[in-house]
């Protein structure tokens, strides 16, 4: 019989582990909780370094008129803070670097094999697959992966990727996918929390063709009901 | 047929094939799917319908088991 490291990421069976999580014993392990707690916290920070910014620029029109173009440029910051974060968030499902282009064709037929017909068409047009699981809705990339928790009002990012430089395109996103297959919170622990933040915001960041998957992920996540 | 299978440079590569009946062939993909985890490769049994489960040893029943290389946080 085989040794398993891990049952089956089927509800019901005892819980997996991911082997990469012996690299970062030190991180609290990811989970439903944890995410909407973690959530809650950007969304103060993101408010937190808006708002001194958006009251000094008013603020300074109100008190002197003739200082509007510090104003413009309290307000631009109030602007460009949370988009490059939005950015961020985004950057983790862009292609990144050099990539090896030669064996794309039987890494995208293995890729095809592992995912079902609908997800199989989305992976194919815009380079994204996207997985349902119990967090939620994933949408995984070469570099990293999104997810829209249940309700659909919420994007995290998480920046992951395979050590092997020399893989093609869709095995990067067959080499997440395996791992989150296996342990959707230990894949959650490994990767590195980028970004939590309004789904429409990661949206305007990213690129064209990948919109679609968004948008198709965002639905299936809002069919489901949020957790308390 | 169950297959063992890695990821890498050129695609995937087949690395062997076997059926239950089969010793020998088992034997074989044993051996190699042991000198990919010596290599550093990490053993994933496909379920399908979006599970998985890692192995550290070939399991016989398995259509297709799948060697990956470690992911880390970027």
């Amino acid at each position: 019989m085989a040794a398993e490291a891990g049952a089956s990421a089927a509800p019901g069976i005892r819980a997996p582990a991911l082997a990469e999580l012996g690299q970062v014993p030190w991180r609290t392990p990811t989970d439903e909780r944890f995410l909407r707690r973690y959530g809650r916290i950007w969304q103060c920070w993101t408010v937190a370094y808006t708002l001194p910014f958006l009251v000094a620029g008013v603020g300074l029109v109100a008190l002197e008129p003739l200082s509007f173009p510090v104003a413009l440029a309290s307000l631009a910051h109030a602007w460009i803070v949370p988009e490059l974060y939005a950015y961020r968030g985004a950057s983790v499902v862009r292609e990144k670097g050099p990539r090896n282009r030669g064996g794309e064709q039987v890494a995208q037929g293995l890729l095809g094999d592992l995912l079902d017909h609908d997800a199989r068409a989305l992976q194919r047009s815009t380079g994204l697959a996207m997985e349902r699981s119990g967090m939620g809705v994933w949408l995984v990339g070469e570099g990293g992966a999104l997810l829209f928790p249940p309700g659909g009002r919420r994007a995290h990012g998480f920046c992951v990727g395979t050590s092997d430089r020399e893989l093609p395109p869709s095995d990067r996103v067959a080499h997440l996918l395996l791992a989150l297959r296996t342990d959707e919170g230990g894949f959650a622990t490994v990767a590195n929390h980028v970004f939590a933040g309004a789904p429409w915001r990661v949206r305007r960041r990213l690129p064209g063709p990948m919109r679609p998957a968004l948008d198709a992920a965002r639905k299936v996540a809002r069919r489901t009901p949020p957790s308390r | 047929m169950p297959r063992l299978i890695r990821m890498d440079g050129s695609g995937h590569s087949t690395l062997a094939e076997w059926t239950t009946e089969d010793q020998t062939a088992f034997d074989h993909a044993v051996g190699e799917f042991r000198e990919q985890l010596e290599a550093g490769y990490i053993g994933v049994h496909d379920h399908g319908e979006g599970h998985a489960t890692q192995v550290r040893e070939l399991p016989r029943e398995a259509e297709l088991v799948i060697m990956r290389r470690p992911i880390a946080g970027g």
